[in-house]
């Protein structure tokens, strides 16, 4: 069979179950298209050897009751792979290979799916273009006379999904880095809610923000990562009890009176027309499946931003202080120990995580907590309360996932509030803690691919996921790049 | 607020990041954009709001006091960049 | 015993002074696991042998609370008289240190487990109270080592992330013998509940010190200075009185204390300032975000104090209502609960006022000399208990009980055996006691002359030949009533 990369993660393995395709053919597949895909810079670290082996093994024993059966899948470095390097794409990890596998990798393996490699991210998940990476940027499939950037932080993440380079992934979130990459690649990206999915083994940006999920092909591949992902965990204390459905099964695209609310402070300034044409078509799309679509206010959503650049920056200098050179990683020589400190953390972070440490370090500082980080805290709790209002109305939010599409390489690397604009419309849904996915609904007159976005009541990814598919069923979104980089 | 070289030069020795003076120009200019940035909060009326530190609503998980070392000296020295005789190592402590 | 009178006051040139401290005390838990992680807590392992990926803070690890330290907090601010606060919150104080592997403590800053709550102490000049600002639990740090090699440190993280109560105390403290006191106590009561150990020589047990000192009579505080990191009580005794006399030269000097962090040298016997820790710390105090506040609920905390046992100031009660024994006597006897569980039955068993006398002097002189802890007595309770009771039923005196104790010192076997075998019982025949003494009288005519006209003296003379006579072994009650009738 040719091109099976082209199949999504479910057609994959119901094949491979049905025995249409072997497990070996699949991995080979992605392989042999990855080896000639270097230049998109997706892959830090692969596992093909090690993954065609296992699918060599797996065409001996088919294990029909594992729902990831055969399937290859790269996941983003920043979870921890044991024996396997994981480096958050920092010069800090390089060479780090944990005696541990995280929660989420582990139940994905558990499915049967076998590691493809790790994928090259925004260091330590700061960057919205996967520009900051000690790895060197990635490459989004789509061209536009320029390379374009894949977005970020889950940049190679979401490349390898759109290229056909692995068979599904999954990203981490935390201000956007699921939703944006997937909006600018054309793919689907799923933030769930807060604590839905352990953090345990994940190498840590900001621990009240961050979640991991899925990114795919399409949305029903989604529903289907997510479900074998989610779950509690007892090693992650902020991980939720609740109880995780079978969300692929339950999918369905009937969602009729379906209450939906439009934001209208998600109309900001320098959001282009060609988007908020976009928006409106997908209102139009839920109209016609039948559902009730109506304006709802968020005061609070311009202070969601600024917000966020206290809080993520904040818990990060504190989450960032073991790398330290001591017990793991990068260590630069010096005098004594804190020589050897300043020059390990000078070398080993890049600019954008410095600048995040020291932001974060002044709004914890003595004299400045008040001011910034408790106020930040305070409005962070204004912002879900806009979300608890709007959600006694509406059942989902429609919003666009990004203020622009994929921009060129190089072309906001020097404005750090330029660069943090991309995430806008994604930072709400991670203050609040909502879960909220990104499915690519058209282009834009450069025949770039632009996301909607939806977000969600807690733990109601079910509903999240019947209204995106609904959309996507309607809208019928077909990648179309050229192979240009072969 | 605004950040100074001073500032730059206090925080970077709290994160133990090694600064100079390139370092610190740049510093400034970031962190002061950023800052102004983030001072759009000043327009939020405040007064008796609680600060949300976590969207998690739900009783803090707690474990037994059972002793289960899945890890031996291995998995906490395999990574390291020196070591001897089971210690960490590193470059001599000036109290 | 309350005329004595408080007077720890330092003497300088300008005049008397008073020394104001406060201590807080870092008391470790006694559990199996550590705070946050399965690891073991056991002392004296090989190095880096109990250190879990949380403990090494290895990317993506996560804290995740034993709840039995959460009780164990609980229960040692109950027998601190404390509050015990429904709603606490864990924060990160962040700093760098070769022994942290997080580049942060979790503690509790804000919002601790234990509010305030009292001690009291029995002091030559009264009883003391003094009172509790807070307990709350935080992560132990690793260790660093600084011999092994010119040119490096050495670390070992068994014990990063062990967990440990902070007790502070309110600045009530006025001399170091109130703080020895107040150290004892917080370790009685907290092995009373088996919370901690109070094992000082093994860490488990350490203080840092803030000292300051005002004229007597004065209202105001003065700056203080923190001594790090004491493990012993004679040290922070010493420390204090060195602190204390250096800060009245300074101010006598007309300068003022600069407020820091100091280091005791014990060898050296002074204080001296840690510069290091002075360059502008800022801990950056922020609420934990991988981990949610602790809510407690009412009926678990009451559970808790229902199953509380007898505590030091509750035993000290019952003892001098059921024993009567003195306040000096029942402070001394509950200070260990081993002690006092000893005493209670011998106690039990015999005669509770000699068994005070007898646990209090001879026992406890034994054990001083051979250097054993009551847990190791080579008396047992058992027979001791019987020992006194054959003084009671005047099996033996009071005098020959010490040989038989001597006795049981060397082989703990049943007193009455050891009586039997050396035939030490006392005679106690009246005729048998009167034969000897019609002896004794009638050699020592003179003497008896002498007596009768007026020499009382004499008559400790005629009972000591008689002892003598009788080897020691008759009944001194009985060879005073004779004699006495016999000489009138």
């Amino acid at each position: 069979m040719s091109e099976i990369y082209k199949l999504t993660l479910c057609q994959i393995i119901e094949k491979i179950k049905s025995k249409e395709i072997s497990c070996e053919e699949v991995t080979k597949s992605f392989v042999d298209r990855a080896v000639k895909s270097k230049k998109l810079n997706c892959y830090i670290e692969n596992t093909f050897d090690q993954a065609l082996t296992k699918s060599k093994d797996q065409d001996k024993k088919l294990e029909s009751d594992k729902k990831l059966f055969g399937a290859p899948i790269a996941v983003k470095d920043l979870f921890c792979t044991k024996g396997v390097q994981t480096t958050a794409s920092s010069k800090m990890l390089e060479g780090f290979k944990p005696e541990y596998e995280s929660t989420v990798t582990s139940k994905i393996w558990n499915e049967g799916a076998n590691l493809l490699g790790k994928l090259n991210c925004d260091e330590y998940a700061m960057g919205s273009s996967n520009e900051t990476s000690h790895f060197g940027n990635v490459i989004n499939p789509y061209k536009n006379n320029k390379d374009l950037v894949p977005g970020g932080s889950s940049g190679g993440s979401a490349s390898a999904v759109a290229a056909y380079l692995t068979s599904a992934t999954v990203g981490t979130d935390t201000g956007g880095s699921i939703r944006q990459p997937a909006s600018f690649t054309g793919t689907v990206g799923l933030k769930p809610t807060y604590g839905r999915c352990s953090r345990w083994g994940i190498v840590a940006f900001a621990s009240s923000l961050d979640q991991a999920g899925p990114m795919t092909k399409d949305v029903k591949d989604s529903a289907l990562l997510l479900e074998v992902i989610a779950g509690h965990d007892n090693k992650d204390s902020t991980s939720a009890q609740n109880k995780v459905e079978p969300f692929s099964q339950n999918l369905k695209k009937d969602i009729k009176g379906l209450k939906i609310g439009i934001p209208k402070e998600y109309k900001i300034d320098g959001i282009s027309k060609e988007i908020l044409n976009l928006w409106e078509k997908g209102v139009e799309v839920l109209k016609s499946l039948g559902c009730e679509v109506k304006e709802i206010s968020l005061p609070h959503t311009k202070y969601a931003l600024p917000t966020y650049y206290i809080i993520a920056p904040a818990e990060a200098s504190s989450n960032l202080a073991r790398y330290d050179g001591v017990r793991y990683g990068f260590r630069a020589e010096g005098k004594d120990l804190i020589e050897m400190y300043e020059n390990t953390r000078s070398l080993g972070f890049g600019d954008e995580v410095k600048r995040r440490i020291l932001i974060g370090t002044y709004v914890l500082s003595s004299g400045y907590y008040d001011a910034y980080y408790l106020k930040a805290q305070k409005v962070r709790r204004l912002i879900k309360n806009d979300f608890d209002e709007a959600f006694k109305k509406v059942d989902t939010i429609l919003t666009p996932t990004t203020p622009s599409s994929a921009f060129a390489i190089g072309e906001n690397i020097d404005d750090p509030i330029a660069m943090y604009l991309n995430d806008v419309l994604t930072v709400p849904a991670n203050l609040a803690g909502l879960p909220a996915i990104s499915i690519p609904a058209g282009y834009d007159q450069n025949n770039l691919p632009l996301g909607l976005q939806l977000i969600g009541k807690p733990f109601d990814e079910q509903t999240v996921l019947n209204n995106a598919f609904a959309i996507e069923q309607s809208i019928n979104f077909n990648s179309n790049f050229k192979d240009w980089w072969m | 607020m605004s950040i100074t070289k001073d500032t730059v030069k206090k925080i970077s020795k709290l994160s133990r990041i090694a600064s100079n003076e390139k370092f610190e120009e740049n510093m400034i200019k970031d962190l002061n954009s950023i800052l102004k940035f983030v001072e759009q909060l000043n327009e939020v009326k405040i007064e008796n709001i609680e600060p949300l530190a976590s969207t998690v609503d739900q009783e803090l998980i707690k474990r037994d006091d059972k002793v289960n070392l899945m890890n031996g000296k291995k998995d906490i020295l395999s990574n390291s960049p020196a070591d001897n005789e089971n210690f960490y190592v590193v470059p001599k402590v000036i109290e | 015993m309350s005329e004595k009178q408080f007077d720890y006051y330092l003497k300088g040139e300008k005049g008397e002074y008073e020394v104001i401290i406060g201590l807080e005390v870092h008391a470790q838990v006694s559990s199996e696991a550590k705070l946050f992680s399965s690891s073991a807590t056991k002392f004296g392992s090989e190095p880096n042998s109990q250190v879990s990926l949380v403990d090494a803070a290895m990317p993506g690890m996560l804290p995740v609370i034993n709840k039995f330290c959460i009780e164990q907090a609980i229960k040692t601010g109950l027998g601190l008289n404390a509050k015990i606060n429904s709603f606490s919150k864990f924060d990160r104080k962040n700093y760098f240190y070769a022994d942290l592997p997080q580049g942060y403590q979790i503690s509790q800053f804000k919002h601790p487990i234990v509010g305030e709550g009292k001690v009291i102490l029995d002091m030559p000049y009264g009883t003391k109270e003094v009172g509790i600002e807070r307990l709350h639990l935080e992560q132990d740090a690793g260790k660093s080592m600084h011999d092994q090699d010119p040119n490096n440190s050495f670390v070992d993280l068994n014990r990063s992330g062990i967990a440990l109560m902070e007790i502070v105390s309110k600045p009530d403290l006025r001399s170091p013998s109130e703080v020895g006191e107040y150290i004892k106590k917080l370790r009685s009561i907290m092995r009373y509940l088996n919370t901690c150990d109070g094992n000082m020589e093994q860490g488990s047990l350490r203080a840092d010190v803030n000292v300051s000192v005002r004229k007597k009579g004065s209202k105001e505080f003065g700056t203080r200075c923190e001594i790090k990191n004491v493990n012993s009580i004679k040290f922070m005794q010493q420390a204090i009185d060195f602190e204390a006399r250096r800060q009245i030269e300074v101010i006598e000097d007309g300068k003022s204390i600069d407020q820091e962090t100091r280091l005791f040298d014990t060898k050296k016997q002074e204080t001296r300032s840690m510069r290091s820790k002075e360059d502008a710390h800022d801990y950056r105090y922020f609420p934990d975000p991988d981990l949610l506040p602790l809510q407690l609920e009412e009926s678990y905390i009451e559970n808790l104090k229902k199953d509380l046992p007898e505590l030091p100031d509750q035993k000290k009660q019952r003892l001098i209502s059921e024993f009567k024994l003195s306040s000096y006597e029942a402070s001394v006897i509950i200070s260990d609960q081993a002690v006092s569980s000893y005493y209670e039955e011998v106690a039990k068993n015999s005669d509770y006022k000699l068994a005070a006398t007898w646990l209090m002097g001879e026992l406890f002189a034994t054990l001083n000399k051979e250097g054993k802890e009551i847990s190791q007595s080579p008396v047992s309770a058992k027979n001791l208990a019987k020992m006194i009771n054959l003084i009671k039923d005047g099996t033996i005196s009071g005098k020959i009980a010490k040989t038989v104790f001597e006795e049981m010192v060397k082989q703990d076997a049943d007193p009455g055996k050891i009586v039997e075998e050396k035939g030490l019982k006392q005679t106690s025949d009246p005729k048998e006691i009167e034969k000897i003494i019609d002896k004794i009288l009638s050699s020592n005519q003179d003497k008896v002359e002498q007596y009768k006209s007026g020499k009382d003296k004499l008559f400790g003379f005629f009972v000591g030949q008689v002892m003598k006579e009788m080897k020691g072994k008759g009944n001194p009650g009985m060879i005073n009533d004779i004699l006495k009738n016999k000489l009138k």
